[in-house]
């Protein structure tokens, strides 16, 4: 019952943030608005139950990819004067575009039936344990390799960060 | 969940918000004092025997103080700012065992206000969640100066995060649980954590140092260089909030560094005298906060010892010393936990 | 360049050792080093309540004394002005006139007499220059003030009340009082002597 109205609760309130990521004028708030929106998505990775992903989420996201972001924008000083100029026939095809790709999600999803889930829905399976077990047993591999992405990724952060390589 | 568990939650958030309050206001003392004696002076010695009124006469001057808020600021993120350094600087408290259950008229009633199954990473991200207040209040001071604290602030707990996950790590593969109070239970009498990770607890503590943005951490108010930091342009009770916070943020890393590295609670030969579980519960508070003291005291007593770090030099510690000696110490720890399947390994 | 003294140390830029490198012996030294002044016997004074004891010889704010009827002594010869190192001293003269015999005690006074006590650096010069003890200093200290102004104080604040003269026993001990009237040093007295020697001439 209660998780019912937390659900809506969080729902409108992520609707809300996310919208107003994309409404707001000044680019710092933008940001703190999608730290927000974050906030939210963890409360619905909770009421879920999957509080470990909801803990790496707020870790991860709110509070160091999105404070690098922020740092990166304050840095940069966005004003209204720096902002380039478009022209209204760019802004008409980004609405046109936009608004297809509004028709076709909504087009898609109305037409999806609700997934049924294959087995029997564990409820304890977002707990740190038994999410362990499951990405060092399962996944051992997806997993392995994804730390090999990122390390790939990181190597080329350096490379392209050094001033001349000999 | 009955109603009389509920009111007990409520009055127990209660006490701790009061005690973690106090805390704070006497460290402002506890430090002015320290320093003093540590520079052979005698500190506030007019307000009350000892001058142990003075956090009041400070708290009535913050208050009485001329409220400003620059013209050219962001209004509502300057005042939002000092309100989030204090929310998350007392979001932290709720997940630290303050002491052993107590145990009344058969109901067992746990003196931690929740035992999260992933207190550490909860912990975690409210830390990392702290450098919202200073970088928005920075930020919408609309000043050179605090713009640059509040970005050194960033950079420098994003930095000093990753060493200090990855101590935290290597305490979590020897205790195998990510709740604090199953970690302050696994320290029963002297087995405490620290003589297993030794290295662990000091990359910690350093970290703390840098995370609570203490010296020789406090780059990002360092008078010296950037008039105030990110608080140069607040006054009155803003200001106040910021420093608060910081004390705080001391106070709870203190409980922190006791519960995860000095067995939290436990003493060592106590269980030999007391049996009373409640009389157990009151002494391991008591106990608790002999140890935060003692850790609020090694904070000051660095500060008022280490000079300032340089910027480069901070960065360098945190990324070139800390991170790789974090790994070492995950590495070596995971070799001993592992040293059987090793000597299996090369001698078969 | 050839070295003064042999105290100038030679300051080397060695290679720090392993030991040295890891900073933590050095840090926790300094600590300790912190931790021994928390013990420490602490030299504060705690003003209100404990006020140190002044020296016997202690020079502080001056005084115009009178004599014994209470006339001032100053003639304004000018002699404490051209002694003073700061020229913190300014005075104007004036002729007495008859009548005022109980007022001063030689035929020519001063009509002003100005100290800036902001110039003034307590030396005693003045009061060694002055041929007929007229100025002295003594223990009282010189108030805190608000303006530069007030710290030129006139004959108003300078010249002691009839009423409650002021005591220079302090200073002005017999001790004090038989050097200065000893004859290499006195010369305080030099001038009476001269013209005591003028009149044995005649």
């Amino acid at each position: 019952m209660i998780t019912t109205y937390l659900f809506y609760l969080l729902s409108f309130l992520a609707i809300m943030f996310g919208s107003m990521v994309v409404l707001s004028k000044n680019p710092v708030h933008s940001v703190l608005y999608l730290v927000l929106t974050f906030f939210t998505i963890a409360g619905h990775y909770v009421l879920l139950n999957a509080q470990f992903l909801a803990a790496v989420h707020v870790i991860v996201y709110a509070g160091a990819i999105m404070v690098l972001f922020l740092f990166v924008i304050m840095l940069l000083n966005l004003n209204k004067e720096t902002e380039p100029h478009k022209s209204i026939w760019l802004k008409a095809s980004a609405a046109v575009a936009s608004g297809s790709l509004l028709v076709v999600l909504v087009g898609s999803l109305k037409g999806a039936s609700t997934i049924q889930s294959i087995n029997a829905f564990n409820p304890n399976i977002g707990l740190i344990e038994n999410l362990g077990t499951t990405l060092f047993r399962d996944f051992l591999l997806p997993f392995e390799v994804s730390s090999i992405l990122l390390l790939a990724a990181m190597v080329g952060a350096v490379m392209l960060g050094k001033k001349s390589i000999k | 969940m009955t109603l009389s568990f509920l009111i007990y939650k409520v009055i127990l958030v209660l006490i701790i918000f009061a005690i973690t309050l106090l805390v704070a206001t006497y460290s402002t003392y506890a430090e002015r004092k320290i320093a003093a004696f540590l520079q052979d002076r005698i500190g506030p010695d007019r307000a009350g025997p000892f001058g142990i009124l003075q956090p009041l006469a400070d708290a009535v001057k913050m208050f009485m103080k001329e409220e400003m808020i620059p013209s050219v600021s962001n209004r509502m993120l300057f005042i939002i700012g000092p309100g989030v350094c204090m929310l998350t600087a007392c979001m932290t408290g709720v997940v630290i065992p303050w002491g052993p259950s107590m145990n009344i008229g058969g109901t067992e009633y746990p003196l931690q206000i929740t035992d999260l199954n992933i207190g550490i990473l909860y912990l975690f991200g409210v830390i990392s969640l702290g450098v919202y207040g200073i970088m928005i209040g920075g930020w919408a001071s609309n000043n050179k100066f605090s713009l640059l604290g509040a970005i050194r602030a960033s950079s420098q707990m994003i930095s000093y995060e990753v060493a200090m996950g990855l101590s935290i790590i290597a305490l979590v593969m020897t205790t195998g649980t990510l709740s604090l109070g199953q970690i302050a239970a696994d320290q029963p009498g002297a087995h405490w954590n620290v003589f297993i990770q030794p290295l662990g607890f000091l990359i910690f503590i350093i970290c703390a140092f840098a995370e609570t943005n203490r010296a020789p951490f406090d780059l990002p108010e360092c008078e010296t260089e950037l008039v105030g930091g990110y608080h140069t342009e607040y006054s009155s009770m803003k200001l106040g909030f910021f420093l608060f916070a910081e004390y705080i943020n001391m106070f709870i890393s203190s409980a922190v560094i006791s519960t995860f590295y000095f067995g939290g609670y436990n003493m060592p030969f106590i269980a030999r005298f007391v049996h009373d579980p409640n009389w157990l519960a009151v002494l391991g508070f008591v106990f608790l906060f002999t140890k935060i003291s003692f850790f609020i005291f090694v904070f000051m007593w660095v500060r008022w010892t280490l000079p300032r770090f340089r910027y480069d030099q901070l960065m360098n510690l945190g990324w070139k010393v800390l991170i790789p000696l974090s790994i070492l110490n995950l590495v070596v720890t995971g070799g001993w936990m592992m040293r059987m399947e090793i000597y299996h390994f090369f001698i078969k | 360049m050839q070295a003064l003294t042999n105290r100038s140390k030679v300051v080397a830029k060695k290679e720090m050792t392993f030991i040295e490198k890891l900073y933590l012996p050095a840090i926790f030294s300094g600590m300790i080093i912190t931790f021994k002044h928390f013990f420490r016997r602490k030299p504060t004074i705690k003003y209100p309540e404990q006020i140190r004891p002044f020296s016997g010889v202690y020079r502080g704010q001056h005084v115009l004394k009178r004599d014994e009827i209470g006339a001032e002594r100053c003639t304004a010869c000018g002699l404490c002005a051209v002694a003073c190192p700061a020229e913190a001293i300014t005075m104007t003269s004036a002729e007495r006139k008859p009548g005022e015999e109980g007022l001063y005690r030689e035929e020519k006074y001063a009509a002003t007499y100005e100290i800036n006590m902001l110039r003034c650096i307590f030396c005693g010069d003045c009061e060694d220059a002055c041929p007929k003890e007229a100025i002295f200093l003594t223990d009282r200290k010189v108030d805190s003030l608000y303006t530069r102004k007030e710290f030129v104080y006139g004959k108003n604040i300078l010249v002691e009340s009839k009423e409650n003269p002021i005591s220079l026993v302090k200073r002005q001990t017999p001790q004090v009082k038989e050097f200065k009237h000893h004859v290499e040093f006195a010369h305080n007295q030099t001038y009476d002597k001269q013209k005591k020697v003028k009149n044995s001439s005649h």
